[in-house]
């Protein structure tokens, strides 16, 4: 990651949350900042109502699963400020013990659905979603297809509720 | 006859569940949505997808980052030469390197000609629900001859993989150019058609104005990209806001509306098609002569003549030359029959079929690629890539560990947010009244459940 001064997205983070911003700077062109997970929610409501950030639009939430890096999670948000065209980034990561964050359901409405995937493909529990059930997979699917350490051949044959 | 009677003459205030779908015809795709009514006004909903899960992420974890376009072609398979263009360019993000201008322009024509059919085939099949055949049939023909420039060019209608990480399956073929301008020239005027037949059509209005509304802020808040937004004032577009490929040298508008209604999306998706078609025949203006692809380093692949030097191993003297090359569908000519031969052990490029089935260095060039774990490996890293897709921005996000494969693979379906708010677009219209909403969404099952 390329260390970025002159932004002031970056620089109001960094100057309100501190060392809540581990790492921040430019990843191939995109703004980019790993942040602290018992921060993010304050975090993303500083982006989202800051009048000079206005970051308005949720682009997308998603997870990635680093097996066998440490902490092995990664929840990643996108987020987007149409009137300056100003997108960034914002990492979490997140040790498989402690498989948890912060909903931001509350701010955005489309991250109700996100999370959901998210939860639904690697098992990482949004708290104080309103209603946090699968949403790709059926209800009595077992595991999170998209962990690494679940085999891509595996196969289910239980479809629909039992009796 | 009593029991039927009601005698204190007091409302039933008892709502109804309804379900419609999964297996619906006006579902196009399969999904369900469990509304409940009062009478016939829908008081609340709920939409459940997931029913055309195909695990793509999950695939394109398990395959080289060549070997994923079959996968995204299965997305948006109304336009899946835009989610080619937009796999490829993350795969290209993560390498550092950007494609010839000639293959740029290509991918932009490709990309127009795409937005077109997904358009005539979301508001075609948007007013046949509402009983206008003609439209249908209409835009159906109109798409066909788009349909038949498609598989000209890439050797199938839908499932096209036509391109590939750093390039292009193949140049356009002899006379596209003429082609295309022949069927833009058709267009126009079957869209006038069209305009005239629905525009001001009053029961096409009743049935579309004011109705599906989601506000501005709802919208900013759910994601929603594409005509949906631009349909509530929002000027959003990929190609003009974070410009990628050769976007920003054409002069074409985005076009806006006010009321986020249904009737607000069918007239920017309308005004949308004319500005492709500007696009598309800006680009044939200007499209210039090259090469259409690229090797790992970014530097473009050269043509016969510096074969024969290559096997003298004098490769120093071509590293910044440029060649043409003519790699068209209908067999190549010798100049370019030599174009993988090129003495790099490794290229980005699949080599063409013609190479690989025609001589033995294309054919050890595509099993390099293709064995497992041995193809093209991208630096260590991460990418997110956007491509404005037909019905919002289509989003590629690729992790990469080093390795032949991608170690995650998101794709952002531009569609899952317009179908996350649904249940809220629908809430206080009537049971009739879903068929539009749906149809303005334009909801491809392929890129909503993945």
């Amino acid at each position: 990651m390329e260390p970025v001064t002159d932004n002031n997205t970056l620089n109001t983070l960094r100057h309100r949350f501190g060392g809540a911003i581990i790492e921040s700077g430019l990843d191939r062109g995109d703004l980019v900042a790993i942040v602290a997970k018992e921060r993010l929610h304050e975090i993303i409501v500083c982006l989202r109502d800051e009048p000079g950030l206005n970051f308005k639009m949720l682009i997308d939430i998603f997870g990635v699963d680093f097996l066998p890096r440490k902490p092995r999670f990664e929840v990643v948000y996108h987020l987007h400020c149409p009137e300056r065209n100003e997108r960034i980034r914002l990492k979490v990561q997140i040790e498989e013990q402690d498989c948890e964050i912060d909903t931001v359901t509350d701010l955005y409405a489309g991250a109700n659905w996100c999370e959901r995937e998210t939860w639904d493909m690697f098992g990482i529990v949004f708290k104080g979603h309103p209603d946090l059930k699968r949403l790709l997979m059926y209800e009595p699917f077992e595991g999170y297809p998209l962990r690494r350490d679940y085999p891509i051949n595996k196969r289910q044959p239980l479809i629909g509720p039992q009796n | 006859m009593e029991t039927f009677e009601n005698k204190n003459n007091e409302q039933r205030t008892e709502t109804m569940f309804l379900n419609v779908g999964p297996s619906h015809p006006a579902m196009h795709g399969v999904i369900r949505i469990i509304t409940e009514l009062e009478g016939e006004r829908i008081m609340g909903a709920e939409v459940e997808i997931g029913y055309l899960h195909r695990c793509f992420e999950k695939d394109c974890e398990n395959v080289g980052w060549n070997q994923a376009f079959p996968y995204t072609d299965r997305l948006n398979y109304v336009s899946p030469l835009i989610n080619n263009v937009g796999w490829a360019l993350a795969v290209e993000k993560l390498f550092g390197v950007t494609v010839p201008e000639r293959c740029q322009y290509i991918r932009v024509i490709i990309s127009e000609l795409s937005r077109l059919v997904d358009h005539l085939t979301c508001i075609g099949a948007a007013a046949m629900e509402l009983g206008a055949m003609t439209v249908f049939l209409y835009f159906m023909k109109a798409r066909e001859y788009l349909y038949d420039l498609i598989e000209w060019l890439a050797g199938a209608r839908i499932t096209v993989s036509y391109v590939r990480v750093g390039g292009v399956k193949g140049d356009l073929p002899d006379g596209f150019a003429e082609k295309t301008r022949t069927v833009l020239r058709k267009l126009p005027s079957i869209i006038k058609e069209v305009d005239k037949l629905l525009t001001r059509n009053r029961i096409f209005i009743d049935r579309m104005k004011g109705l599906g509304l989601l506000d501005r802020e709802r919208s900013l808040s759910y994601g929603i990209t594409g005509p949906l937004i631009r349909a509530v004032g929002v000027p959003y577009d990929v190609r003009k806001d974070i410009p990628y490929l050769v976007y920003d040298r054409f002069d074409f508008e985005i076009p806006i509306a006010e009321d986020g209604d249904n009737y607000s999306r069918y007239m920017v998706r309308m005004e949308e098609m004319r500005q492709s078609i500007r696009i598309i025949e800006q680009a044939l203006d200007q499209i210039p002569p090259g090469a259409i692809a690229v090797d790992p380093e970014g530097r473009e692949l050269t043509g016969a003549e510096m074969i024969e030097l290559a096997k003298l191993g004098r490769t120093r003297e071509y590293i910044d030359a440029r060649a043409r090359v003519d790699l068209t569908l209908e067999g190549t000519n010798s100049e370019c029959a030599s174009l993988v031969n090129l003495a790099e052990e490794r290229k980005l490029k699949l080599p063409s079929k013609e190479e690989c089935y025609g001589n033995i260095e294309g054919m050890m060039a595509h099993f390099m690629q293709i064995m497992d774990n041995w193809g093209i490996r991208p630096p260590e890293g991460e990418a997110y890539q956007a491509v404005e897709g037909a019905n919002g921005e289509l989003g590629f996000y690729l992790v990469s560990d080093g390795s032949g494969r991608p170690m995650r693979a998101r794709c952002r379906g531009p569609c899952f947010f317009p179908m996350a708010a649904l249940h809220e677009m629908l809430i206080g219209d009537m049971v009739a009244d879903i068929i539009p909403t749906f149809g303005s969404i334009n909801m491809i099952a392929g890129e909503l459940d993945r």
